[in-house]
C-alpha cells in the first residue's frame, strides 16, 4: 500500500483490499476446481467417452444473478467514492495550477507560485483548478489517490484534504512527450501555521490584485465599464450568474465562459452586444487568465463562495483574513 | 448461383454498414462542433451555394431512379435498355462531379481551404471574427464531402465495369447480381449525399432568409 | 488409405500444401488455408518484432535511472511494441490465421465465400504492415499506441501521419476478414449445419466479425481526421485551432474497447473447442457461451468511457459507463464457470492445448476481475495510468488472447502440417511461458497501485524491486515463447507422422484428412447431429473396440 495521506485513501484501499479478496475468492475457487477435476477425471483409456451433460438451467441463473449482484455492489461503492471526489467541496484553498511540457505551475490565493512542488496544508480541502499549456498531462498524487487529466482547452477540477503532513510524490499520469517521466515533484502538506509562514515568504501579488492591473493594462476596461455604459457587457457583480446569449440560449459566467471569451470572443455572445472584441490568444498565458478569472470573481457578488458553483478564492482564505491583500474586493 | 447471389447481396450490406460506420464518426463531429461553433457554422454554410448544392441532389436522385431503372430491366433481362439507363446514371455522376468540381474550385480560389497555408479568406465574407470557427466547419464540409466524391468517383469506376459487362451481354434473366449489389452501393452513396446537404448548405438558410 | 494407384507412381496423396510448390503459388492462392498460412508467418514477423521492443522496454526499467536508452528512444520503443503487438498481431492473430484456416473446414465449406477477397485483405495487411516498418525505419512514432492529440497532432515530431496511414490501410484487412468470415458462416454452412450445431469457435468468429466490421471503420476515419490535422492544421483535436481533444477519446475508444474483444473472443472460441475435445465432453451450457459472445460483442460497444473516468467526461457519464461495463463482465463470467463445469466429470487429458487452456482460464479470470477494479469509478482514479492498468491488459492480452492462441496452434498444429510437434517440450514451454507470465505481470499490479504511471522512462527508485521481478519474469517468458517457434520449425520435418485425427477429437475440421486436400473434403459432408458428440467419432469408437479386444484376451 502506498502512504494513506489524505480523507480518500483509507476508503479507496478498504475497496481495493475487497476486490482483491474477491478475486482470489474466485480465481483459487475456479483453480481448486480444475485441479480436483483433473486429478479425479483424467482420462483413464483411450477409447473413454465420459457421460454427457447439456447444461443446467439454473446454474446458469445462479452464475449469472449473483455475479451481477455482486458487481452491482461494485459499481455503487465506487460510485460513491467517484461521487465524493468529483463534487467540488463547498469551501476549499483554491490553487491554480498549469501544465507545461514538461513541468507543474502552481499559484496559491495569495499570489505565492511554485515549480514542481505544491505546498498545502493538513486538514483542509485543497481544490485544484488545472489547465494545461500544450498537451494533455495529469495531476496524480498517489498518496492522495487523486488524479485527474490537465486538458488544454478546458479547466479541469480535483480536490482532496491531507490529513498528514509530509513529502510526497507528485506524477504527471498521461502520457505528454519526450520528458513525460521527468514531469514529477513533490506534494508537501504542512500543519496550518507552518503553511502560513511558508506563504509568507518572498513578495508576491495576490491572482486577484494582479487580474485588475491586466484588466486596466488589456485595455479590457475601455469596453467593460463597470456602469454598463461601455461597449461590452458590465462584468461587475456577474460571476456565477446566468447569462442570456444572443442566440437564445444561456450560459454560466464562471471560468470556463471567462477563459473561452478571452481567447475565442466569438464563441458566446451575450444578448444584445455586437462581437467587436478581439481575441486575445497568444497575447495573455493560462496563469494571465487565471488571474483576471480572479480578479473578475473578487467584483463579483458578495456571498460568493456560498455556493458549491463558485467558490470564490479570496472568500475561502479564511486563516488568511489577517491578509486584506487577499480579499481585492475589500480594497475598492 | 443462387448462394453466390445471397453472399453478394448479405456482403454488400455489411460494407454499407460499415460504411455507415465510417461516415458516423464524421457526423458525430458535425454534431458536436456544431453545437461548440453554431454561428461559426452558420457564416459556414453562407459561403456555399444553395443553387449548386440544390442542383447536385436534384442529379443524385435522379441517378437513384435512373439506377433502379437499370437493375429492374437487368432482371427482365433487356440489355438495351439496362445500358441505357446505365449510361444515363453515369452522366449523371459525372455531372455531380463536374458541378462538385467547380464548387471546390472556387472555395480554392477565394483562399477558403482549410489548410493553414492557404486559409485566408475575404475580410469580411466571412466576418473576421468568424475565421476560426468557419475554419472548422469548412474541414468538416471539405471532408465529408471530399469522403463522399471519392465514393462517387469509385462508384463511377464501378459502374464503367458494370457497363462493360452489360455491353458484352453478360447479363441475363437468370444473372444479375453484379447489377443489383452494385445498384446498393450506388443508392448508399446518394443517400449519404441527402444529408449532407441539408447538414451543409441549409444551416444558415432559413435563418438568413428569416432575418438575422 | 492411399489407393493402389498412388502407391505404384508413389506420388503422396495432394494436400493443400504440396498442391503447388512455387512462390507464386503461394503468392497468388486462393486457398484460404494457404492464406491462413501466409498470415501465420507475417503475424509472427510482426510479433518477433513486438517482442524485441518488449525485451528493450524491460532491460531499460531494470534501472529506475533510465541509462540505457534516452528518453526520447524509450518513448518509441513502447509506442512501437503497443503498435505492433495490437494492430499487426493481437487483432489479426487469432481469426486471420486459425479462423482463415477452420472457419471453412469446420463448415463443411470448400472455401470461404470471397476467396479472392480473402487474398486482397491479406495484402492490404502486407501493405500496411510494411508501411508500419518503413515508419520504424524512419524513426518510428513516440505517442504510445493511443494517439492522444494535441502531442501527436501538433508536438510530436515522430512519423504519426505515415503510422496512421499505416493503420487506417491495416483497417481495411480486418474490416474485409470480418465481412468474408460473416457472409461465410451466413451462406457457406453444410447441409444440416443449423446455428446451434455451430462449433463454438465459430460463433466467436462471428461475433469478433461483427466488431470488425461495426468498429473498424470509426478508427479509420479517426486516424484519418488525425492525419488531416497534423498535415494541414486544422482544428479537430487541437483545442488551440477550435478542435477538441477529448473528441478524439471518445472516437478512439469506441473502437478500441471493442478491439479488446476482438483479441479475446476469438481466444474464447478457440479455448471453447480446447475444453470440449480434451475432456471429451459437450460444452456446459453451450446456448450461454454462443450467446455470451454475441452479448459481449454488443454490450463491448458501449463501455468506451470507462477508458476515460479522469479525462474530465462528466461525472454523470463515468457513471453510466462504469455500469454498463459491469453488465459486460457477466457474459465473461458465464464463459469461465461453464467451461469449469465441462471439465466435470469428463475423461481429460494433459495435452499442450489443455494445459494452454487451463492457463487460460486461470489467467484470464485474474484479467477479468482486475477489470472490475478499473471499472469501478473511485478506484479508477488512483490506478488510470498506472502499471495496474498495464498489468491487466497484459493478463487479458497475453494470458488470454496469446495463450489461447498458441493452444490453439499446438491443438490444430497436426491438422495444418500432418505432423505433431514434441509433446514434452509442448509442455515445458507451456508451463516456463505460464511462470514467466506471473512473473513479470503480478508485480506490475503491485508497482502500479504504488503509484508508478506508465510510459516512465525513469522512475522513481523505491518501485525498482517490482521492475526488477518483472524483468526477470520477461526473460523467462521469452524463453518461453522462442520455444515453440523452434520446436514448430523443427517438426515441419521431423515430426511424428500421425493420422487425421490425433486427438480423437469431435468436429468436421478432424473428418478430413490431416493435412487437408485443397478443396477440403473430397465429398459432400451432411450433419446430423450437435456439435460435440463423440460417440460420432470413428477413431475414439476404434480405441474402444480395440481395447475391449484386448480385455477379453
Amino acid at each position: 500500500m502506498p502512504e494513506q495521506a489524505s480523507k480518500f485513501a483509507l476508503e479507496v484501499d478498504l475497496f481495493y483490499i475487497a476486490l482483491w479478496l474477491m478475486t482470489i475468492f474466485f480465481t483459487v475457487g475456479i483453480v481448486a476446481a480444475i485441479f480436483l477435476f483433473m486429478v479425479k477425471y483424467r482420462r483413464r483409456h483411450d477409447g473413454e467417452i465420459p457421460e454427457q451433460i447439456e447444461g443446467a438451467m439454473t446454474l446458469e441463473i445462479l452464475w449469472s444473478v449473483i455475479p451481477f449482484i455482486m458487481a452491482l455492489g461494485i459499481f455503487a461503492w465506487g460510485a460513491k467514492i467517484y461521487h465524493e471526489m468529483y463534487t467540488e467541496p463547498k469551501e476549499a484553498l483554491e490553487i491554480f495550477v498549469t501544465g507545461k511540457q514538461w513541468m507543474w505551475r502552481a499559484q496559491h490565493p495569495d499570489g505565492q507560485r511554485e515549480i514542481n512542488t505544491l505546498h498545502i496544508p493538513v486538514g483542509r480541502r485543497v481544490k485544484l483548478t488545472m489547465t494545461s499549456e500544450d498537451v494533455l498531462h495529469a495531476y496524480f498524487i498517489p498518496a492522495f489517490r487523486t488524479k485527474a487529466d490537465v486538458v488544454p482547452g478546458r479547466y479541469t477540477t480535483t480536490w482532496f484534504e491531507a490529513t498528514k503532513p509530509g513529502t510526497y510524490h507528485l506524477f504527471c499520469a498521461e502520457y505528454c512527450g519526450t520528458q513525460h517521466s521527468g514531469m514529477i515533484g513533490t506534494v508537501t502538506a504542512m500543519e496550518p501555521g507552518e503553511y502560513e509562514s511558508w506563504l509568507g515568504g518572498g513578495t508576491k501579488e495576490p491572482p486577484a490584485v494582479a487580474g485588475e492591473k491586466l484588466f486596466s493594462s488589456l485595455a479590457c476596461s475601455t469596453c467593460h465599464q463597470a456602469d454598463g455604459k461601455g461597449r461590452g457587457p458590465k462584468l461587475v457583480e456577474l460571476y456565477g450568474k446566468e447569462v442570456k446569449l444572443n442566440n437564445g440560449s444561456t450560459v454560466t459566467f464562471d471560468d470556463t465562459y471567462i477563459r473561452e471569451s478571452v481567447l475565442d470572443p466569438g464563441a458566446k455572445i451575450v444578448e444584445n452586444y455586437q462581437l467587436i472584441m478581439p481575441s486575445f490568444r497568444g497575447q495573455v498565458s493560462e496563469e494571465q487568465i487565471a488571474q483576471i478569472i480572479a480578479y473578475l470573481k473578487s467584483i463579483g457578488p458578495k456571498d460568493a463562495g456560498a455556493t458549491a458553483a463558485k467558490p470564490a478564492a479570496p472568500a475561502a482564505v479564511k486563516s488568511a483574513a489577517a491578509k486584506p491583500a487577499a480579499v481585492p474586493s475589500a480594497k475598492k | 448461383m443462387e448462394q453466390q447471389k445471397e453472399a453478394g447481396t448479405i456482403g454488400m450490406w455489411l460494407f454499407l454498414l460499415t460504411e455507415i460506420m465510417f461516415f458516423g464518426g464524421l457526423f458525430l463531429a458535425y454534431s458536436i462542433y456544431r453545437a461548440k461553433y453554431p454561428d461559426g457554422f452558420l457564416q459556414g454554410s453562407h459561403l456555399l451555394s444553395v443553387p449548386l448544392g440544390g442542383l447536385n441532389t436534384v442529379v443524385l436522385i435522379v441517378s437513384s431512379l435512373t439506377m433502379a431503372m437499370g437493375v429492374h430491366y437487368s432482371q427482365l433481362g433487356e440489355r438495351k435498355k439496362l445500358l441505357g439507363f446505365l449510361a444515363l446514371t453515369l452522366v449523371l455522376g459525372s455531372v455531380f462531379l463536374i458541378v462538385k468540381y467547380f464548387e471546390y474550385k472556387e472555395k480554392f480560389e477565394h483562399h477558403l481551404f482549410p489548410a493553414y497555408w492557404t486559409y485566408h479568406p475575404a475580410a469580411d465574407h466571412p466576418p473576421t471574427q468568424y475565421h476560426g470557427h468557419v475554419q472548422v466547419f469548412l474541414w468538416i464540409y471539405f471532408m465529408m464531402t471530399g469522403l463522399h466524391a471519392l465514393h462517387m468517383i469509385i462508384g463511377i469506376a464501378l459502374l464503367l465495369v458494370i457497363m462493360f459487362m452489360a455491353y458484352r451481354g453478360k447479363f441475363t434473366k437468370e444473372y444479375n447480381s453484379p447489377v443489383e449489389i452494385f445498384g446498393l452501393y450506388w443508392h448508399f452513396v446518394d443517400i449519404v449525399w441527402i444529408f449532407l446537404f441539408p447538414l451543409l448548405y441549409l444551416t444558415g438558410f432559413h435563418v438568413s432568409s428569416g432575418g438575422h | 488409405m492411399a489407393s493402389e494407384v498412388i502407391a505404384q507412381t508413389e506420388e503422396p496423396r495432394v494436400t493443400y500444401l504440396n498442391a503447388g510448390h512455387t512462390v507464386k503459388s503461394w503468392l497468388l492462392t486462393l486457398d484460404h488455408k494457404r492464406i491462413g498460412l501466409l498470415y501465420l508467418f507475417s503475424i509472427s514477423v510482426f510479433f518477433a518484432i513486438g517482442g524485441i521492443y518488449a525485451s528493450l522496454i524491460r532491460l531499460e526499467l531494470i534501472t529506475p535511472q533510465g541509462d540505457l536508452m534516452s528518453a526520447d528512444t524509450y518513448n518509441r520503443v513502447f509506442t512501437m511494441h503497443g503498435v505492433m503487438m495490437i494492430f499487426f498481431f493481437l487483432i489479426p492473430s487469432i481469426p486471420a490465421t486459425l479462423g482463415n484456416f477452420l472457419l471453412p473446414l469446420m463448415l463443411g465449406a470448400k472455401d470461404v465465400a470471397f476467396p479472392r477477397l480473402n487474398l486482397l485483405s491479406w495484402y492490404v495487411f502486407i501493405l500496411g504492415g510494411s508501411l508500419m516498418l518503413i515508419t520504424i525505419m524512419t524513426g518510428g512514432v513516440d505517442t504510445g499506441w493511443t494517439f492522444y492529440p494535441p502531442y501527436s497532432s501538433i508536438y510530436s515530431n515522430t512519423q504519426v501521419t505515415l503510422a496512421g496511414v499505416s493503420i487506417f490501410i491495416t483497417g481495411f484487412s480486418s474490416i474485409l476478414t470480418g465481412l468474408n468470415f460473416m457472409v461465410t458462416i451466413h451462406t457457406m454452412r453444410a447441409p444440416g449445419l443449423t446455428w446451434f450445431r455451430l462449433p463454438l469457435f465459430v460463433w466467436a468468429h462471428y461475433a469478433t466479425s461483427l466488431i470488425q466490421v461495426l468498429g473498424t471503420p470509426v478508427i479509420a476515419i479517426t486516424v484519418l481526421a488525425l492525419a488531416f490535422e497534423r498535415t494541414l492544421q486544422i482544428g479537430i483535436f487541437d483545442p488551440k485551432l477550435g478542435g477538441d481533444p477529448v473528441l478524439f477519446q471518445h472516437m478512439f475508444w469506441f473502437y478500441s474497447h471493442p478491439a479488446v474483444y476482438i483479441m479475446i473472443i476469438p481466444s474464447m472460441g478457440v479455448v471453447s473447442e480446447l475444453i470440449a475435445n480434451m475432456t471429451r465432453k459437450k460444452i456446459f451450457g453451450y446456448h450461454f457461451v454462443a450467446f455470451s459472445s454475441l452479448a459481449i460483442a454488443v454490450f463491448g460497444f458501449l463501455v468506451w468511457g470507462h477508458h476515460m473516468f479522469t479525462s474530465s467526461q462528466s461525472m454523470y457519464a463515468g457513471m453510466v459507463f462504469s455500469l454498463i461495463t459491469y453488465a459486460v463482465a457477466i457474459p465473461s463470467a458465464i464463459k469461465i464457470f461453464n467451461w469449469t463445469a465441462t471439465i466435470f466429470k469428463g475423461s481429460v487429458s494433459y495435452d499442450t492445448p489443455m494445459i494452454y487452456a487451463l492457463a487460460f482460464i486461470g489467467l484470464f479470470t485474474v484479467g477479468g476481475m482486475t477489470g472490475l477494479f478499473l471499472a469501478a469509478l473511485g478506484l479508477d482514479v488512483h490506478l488510470h495510468d498506472t502499471y495496474f492498468v498495464v498489468a491487466h491488459f497484459h493478463y487479458v492480452m497475453v494470458g488470454g488472447a496469446i495463450i489461447g492462441y498458441l493452444g490453439g496452434l499446438h491443438f490444430w498444429w497436426p491438422k495444418i502440417t500432418g505432423r505433431m510437434y514434441p509433446e514434452i517440450w509442448g509442455r515445458i514451454s507451456a508451463s516456463i511461458i505460464f511462470l514467466g507470465f506471473n512473473l513479470t505481470f503480478f508485480p506490475q499490479f503491485i508497482v502500479g497501485y504504488l503509484g508508478m504511471p506508465r510510459r516512465y522512462h525513469a522512475y522513481v527508485p523505491e518501485f525498482q524491486v517490482w521492475h526488477i521481478l518483472s524483468s526477470a519474469g520477461a526473460s523467462l517468458l521469452a524463453i518461453g515463447f522462442i520455444m515453440p517457434v523452434v520446436y514448430l520449425t523443427w517438426s515441419l520435418k521431423y515430426g511424428e507422422k500421425v493420422g487425421d485425427n490425433p486427438w480423437m477429437a469431435a468436429g468436421l475440421e478432424w473428418e478430413t484428412s490431416s493435412p487437408p486436400p485443397p478443396e477440403n473434403f473430397t465429398y459432400q459432408p451432411v450433419i446430423n447431429h450437435d456439435a460435440y458428440e463423440f460417440e460420432n467419432v470413428k477413431e475414439i469408437k476404434e480405441a474402444a473396440a480395440r481395447e475391449a479386444a484386448l480385455q477379453t484376451a
